[in-house]
């Protein structure tokens, strides 16, 4: 199914991350075409430019905000800082006093399966054809399907997120498990993406479990409450001792948080690279393409990497350069990366 | 004991019986116990607390199933 996967477990935050030079370029350039394309949006894709303010408990994140800042600015993007009141005001039921925080009026949020519900449509308006089976192997123009066919292609690309290693034996994609929380509604509750400074650092950490504030306000008045991120958690059930860190750690910032009814709880498996970045462009079988290991910005950039594919395959110059998700960076002998 | 309770129904008095649930003063009070995404009201279905279309504000909590809560003396029950 279109959308069925992380597209349908995960948040929607269109929001440029400064992380790497090429995660912002990436994430800034997909948002733009994200904000280019909103007015096409039907209202059921409930996309909304509501913002996000990165959250500062102290003045040691205080000091990330101000780095954050510059960054941004540097880059031709826009951001201002809040201080301890400002925050305040735009955020009422966060803890008080809280240092400040970082508002980006350009990052949205949107309902991802109507997102690529509709993406499809367009496609099917431009004489796309679907069929609907399961792949099972996927290789020199061949696409092997379940139900016994076989799929001839010149240009085949892997965009199955978590499941891509299944298509692409030896692709270095990994499982990152995540859960969800998605309360009742209680408009103006939550106004703004909120995330805490704190949220790269549990991102980027590869080797324990994670939990960290991030919450969301829905089109409705419901509130999503994450995040969790897992690696080697293959089971999709709903870990309560997980869920438990992530209300505590959402009580940490929101204390009445706790207090709001929950409607229900999910997990999803983001499809997570060594370094953090996607896997875009062709591999060493001429006919396969990937556009896959988003981790857990696909939302974000899959309009940057679908326009990066094309340019690719069709030879134009692109907005961005393709170099930095190149998949070839992972393929070069080990030797070589151990001397470089 | 007394027989009748006195509770707010959108700012508004109103007697229900001793015993009476909120979805119950909400039906005599002739108000929705709140209306849906979709803009449509709603009130209670299954009664029993596993529905949770009878969902209003009580006592400034929002989301309360009125069919499992009794009234009290002066409760201030607003619909959602």
């Amino acid at each position: 199914m279109i959308g069925g996967g992380a597209t349908a477990a995960g948040m929607g935050h269109i929001v440029t991350m400064d992380d790497t030079p090429a995660q912002f370029a990436l994430s800034s350039y997909s948002q733009s075409l994200w904000s280019q394309l909103a007015p096409e949006l039907p209202s059921n894709v409930e996309y909304a430019q509501c913002g996000t303010i990165w959250v500062a408990t102290d003045e040691e994140e205080m000091c990330e905000v101000h780095r954050k800042l510059d960054y941004y600015l540097s880059r031709g993007s826009s951001a201002e800082v809040l201080d301890s009141e400002a925050l305040a005001a735009a955020e009422p039921n966060l803890r008080r006093p809280l240092a400040g925080g970082l508002l980006v009026r350009s990052d949205a949020v949107l309902y991802p399966p109507c997102a690529a519900a509709y993406l499809l449509q367009e496609a099917l308006r431009h004489n796309t054809k679907t069929i609907f089976d399961t792949a099972v192997s996927a290789a020199n123009g061949r696409v092997q399907l379940k139900s016994g066919g076989t799929i001839h292609a010149d240009i085949i690309i892997n965009a199955t997120g978590a499941l891509s290693p299944a298509l692409s034996p030896g692709l270095q994609v990994k499982k990152r498990k995540g859960h969800l929380i998605i309360t009742d509604r209680y408009p103006g509750y939550v106004r703004h993406q909120l995330v805490e400074l704190g949220y790269l650092k549990s991102a980027h950490s590869v080797a324990t479990d994670s939990v960290a504030f991030n919450v969301q306000p829905r089109a409705t008045g419901q509130i999503l409450i994450g995040s969790s991120r897992q690696y080697g958690a293959e089971d999709s059930g709903v870990d309560q001792g997980i869920l438990a860190a992530m209300i505590a750690r959402a009580a940490l910032y929101m204390p009445s948080l706790p207090s709001l009814s929950a409607l229900r709880v999910w997990t999803g498996f983001r499809a997570a690279t060594p370094d953090k970045l996607p896997l875009i462009g062709p591999t060493e079988d001429r006919t396969m393409f990937l556009a896959t290991g988003h981790e857990g910005l696909g939302i974000t950039t899959s309009l940057a990497t679908a326009r990066l594919l094309a340019d690719h395959l069709l030879n134009r110059p692109s907005a961005i350069p393709l170099a930095p998700y190149l998949p070839t960076r992972f393929s070069r002998p080990a030797i070589e990366m151990a001397h470089a | 004991m007394p027989e009748k309770i006195r509770v707010l129904v959108n700012s508004k008095p109103m007697l229900v019986e001793h015993g009476s649930t909120v979805a119950v003063a909400l039906a005599l009070a002739g108000v929705p116990c709140r209306i849906s995404v979709t803009g449509q009201p709603r009130g209670p279905l299954c009664g029993m607390g596993i529905c949770y279309e009878c969902r209003a504000t009580i006592n400034g909590v929002e989301h309360r199933r009125t069919c499992q809560i009794a009234c009290c003396a002066d409760m201030d029950i607003r619909t959602q």
